[in-house]
């Protein structure tokens, strides 16, 4: 149970990566990548995904 | 626009004279955003705060120069004319950037520039992103830079939505000046402009998210207010949607203590991806947002001269130098040497006051020589910034519009000429761009100009004027327009 981020459509605005709980997201070869074994879809922390819930493009943090 | 660029940083300052004739000979800077008060119309602890802040001052705009570091890109809200993916390196508006910087990058860069450009005086965080919501590297950046620039204003723009949270930090930090974006006061006109908000790890969408903004919109502009910060307040004028309302952001926010109103037309284009480019909505025309800024008389002072710049843009307001001091561009090692900024300083000092003098002089000349009641005139003005008659016309890519009347003369507004992505225009087609331009002017005053486009314009009813090359705007501009009036000009005046 994890979300990945989908490359093309990220803007590279870093928002993920200070909202998520799990410090899961993280900056590499220019563009943000989220741990699968660090997410875990916010479930204990919020009601939503963080990422998706702040992310400005439609379909950017889905499912992995 | 790289012909509109100052090169006083290249240039060895040694004295005023040298300053003095060396803008003679190229030229000095262009202009751009604020009140045009001076000293003698706000108490002295605020014209302190502005004097040197191109934005804030009308009249600074003139003098200094902004940066603008890009290091925030994160944002906290949706707006309908914002469009996150969107960047090009030809495109001058709000929030769009080439590239985006780390707090250490940009700090290097702002020593870079600061010892090229020794007009900087401001630096800014403006976008893309929001400053207050991706806060931790705004305070980073600042904190970097001031260690280098002690004396350099720190700026920052934001929705408001986080900002009552750092408050305090910025106290700390000695920041004086905050621009909210401020759209609306009623949330039901909220809901056409922010599809939604994300607030204490929601996303909230429809009135209850512009509810939220609204109220803490209000409380950044109240806690500011208290703390002496000053605050500009921008406005997205929006046809149809917020353009009527926007007369009563402008009482609101006047009486919750803005310094400045900032109303800026819409822009709006299907390229650009926005909800508002895709689904049409327009933006305004000049005579609109004219008329609504006119409706706006007794309120809060409105900026005239905002040149609605990109999120990187580096130099005086009306011209954009950024694409010179690309992190490409930034040596890995750099050393601020102040020297440059220190004697331009000083020659702004003494060129200001001389400025204001012969201003003053020409105001009491034309109150003598023209009856109170004589009708007003707009006077187009090529000025590459200095407060001077300086530019060539056809390096202009804008001009400074200035109205006198027996009281004095003051700035309206600027035109600009260069509409982005014109290239492949020619001279003719460029020439008929500024004849529109200049619609409802018929004089033009520059420091030089050629047979052709002067027989041109004159064909097209304008009459261009290079006699006053060099002189002061004011002095220039009453000059002409006593003359109008019947007045001949001195001998001292056309010298």
């Amino acid at each position: 149970m994890a979300l990945k981020i989908v490359v093309e459509n990220c803007t590279v605005c870093g928002a993920c990566e200070f909202e998520c709980p799990n410090a899961a997201i993280t900056f590499a070869d220019d563009t943000y990548v989220i741990d699968p074994d660090l997410c875990t879809e916010c479930k204990g922390h919020y009601d939503t995904p963080q990422c998706v819930a702040v992310c400005p493009v439609p379909e950017t943090c889905v499912p992995a | 626009m790289t012909e509109n660029v100052i090169s006083l940083g290249g240039l060895q300052v040694t004295s005023r004279d040298a300053l003095s004739k060396a803008m003679e000979s190229s030229g000095c800077e262009s202009s751009a955003c604020g009140t045009s008060d001076g000293p003698a119309d706000m108490a002295p602890e605020v014209w302190e705060k502005v004097k040197d802040h191109p934005c804030y001052s009308e009249e600074a705009h003139h003098y200094f120069a902004r940066m603008h570091v890009a290091v925030a890109p994160a944002c906290n809200i949706q707006c309908n004319y914002c469009n996150r993916k969107y960047d090009c390196a030809n495109e001058s508006r709000p929030g769009v950037v080439s590239e985006r910087l780390t707090p250490d990058g940009a700090a290097r860069k702002v020593i870079a520039v600061a010892n090229e450009i020794p007009q900087l005086s401001v630096l800014g965080i403006a976008g893309p992103g929001d400053s207050a919501y991706d806060w931790r590297k705004t305070k980073a950046t600042f904190q970097q830079v001031v260690q280098d620039l002690p004396d350099i204003k720190l700026c920052l723009s934001t929705n408001g939505l986080a900002l009552p949270d750092h408050v305090d930090e910025l106290m700390d930090m000695n920041i004086d000046h905050v621009t909210l974006t401020i759209n609306m006061i009623d949330p039901e006109i909220g809901t056409k402009i922010y599809p939604w908000i994300f607030y204490d790890h929601r996303r909230i969408e429809g009135l209850e998210a512009s509810q939220i903004l609204h109220e803490r919109q209000m409380q950044s502009l109240d806690m500011l207010s208290e703390r002496g910060i000053l605050v500009k307040v921008n406005s997205v004028m929006i046809p149809g949607i917020n353009d009527k309302h926007l007369l009563e952001v402008n009482k609101e926010v006047k009486k919750r203590g803005a310094f400045l109103h900032n109303i800026m037309p819409l822009i709006s284009d299907p390229a650009h991806g926005t909800v508002f480019g895709l689904n049409g909505q327009r933006g305004p025309t000049a005579a609109e947002l004219k008329e609504l800024q006119d409706a706006c008389a007794g309120g809060a002072n409105l900026m005239k001269h905002c040149r609605q710049c990109r999120a990187d843009a580096v130099g005086l307001l009306g011209e954009d130098r950024g694409q010179e001091f690309t992190m490409d561009q930034v040596p890995e090692q750099v050393t601020y040497d102040p020297s440059k900024r220190e004697a331009y300083r000083e020659w702004v000092a003494e060129e200001r006051g001389e400025r204001r003098a012969a201003a003053q002089e020409a105001r009491t000349e034309t109150a003598a020589a023209v009856t109170s009641d004589a009708d007003a005139m707009l006077i187009a003005v090529a000025t590459k910034g200095g407060g001077r008659i300086n530019q060539h016309f056809g390096h202009a890519t804008e001009f400074q519009i200035f109205e006198v009347d027996a009281q004095g003369v003051r700035f309206v507004t600027h035109r600009r000429c260069d509409n982005y992505c014109v290239g492949g225009y020619g001279e003719e087609d460029k020439l008929e761009l500024v004849i529109k331009t200049l619609e409802g002017i018929d004089t033009i005053l520059c420091a030089k100009i050629g047979d052709c486009p002067r027989e041109d314009l004159a064909a097209a009813g304008i009459e261009a004027i290079q006699d006053y090359a060099y002189d002061y705007i004011e002095t220039a501009v009453s000059a002409v327009y006593r003359a109008r009036m019947g007045q001949p000009a001195t001998e001292a005046e056309i010298a």
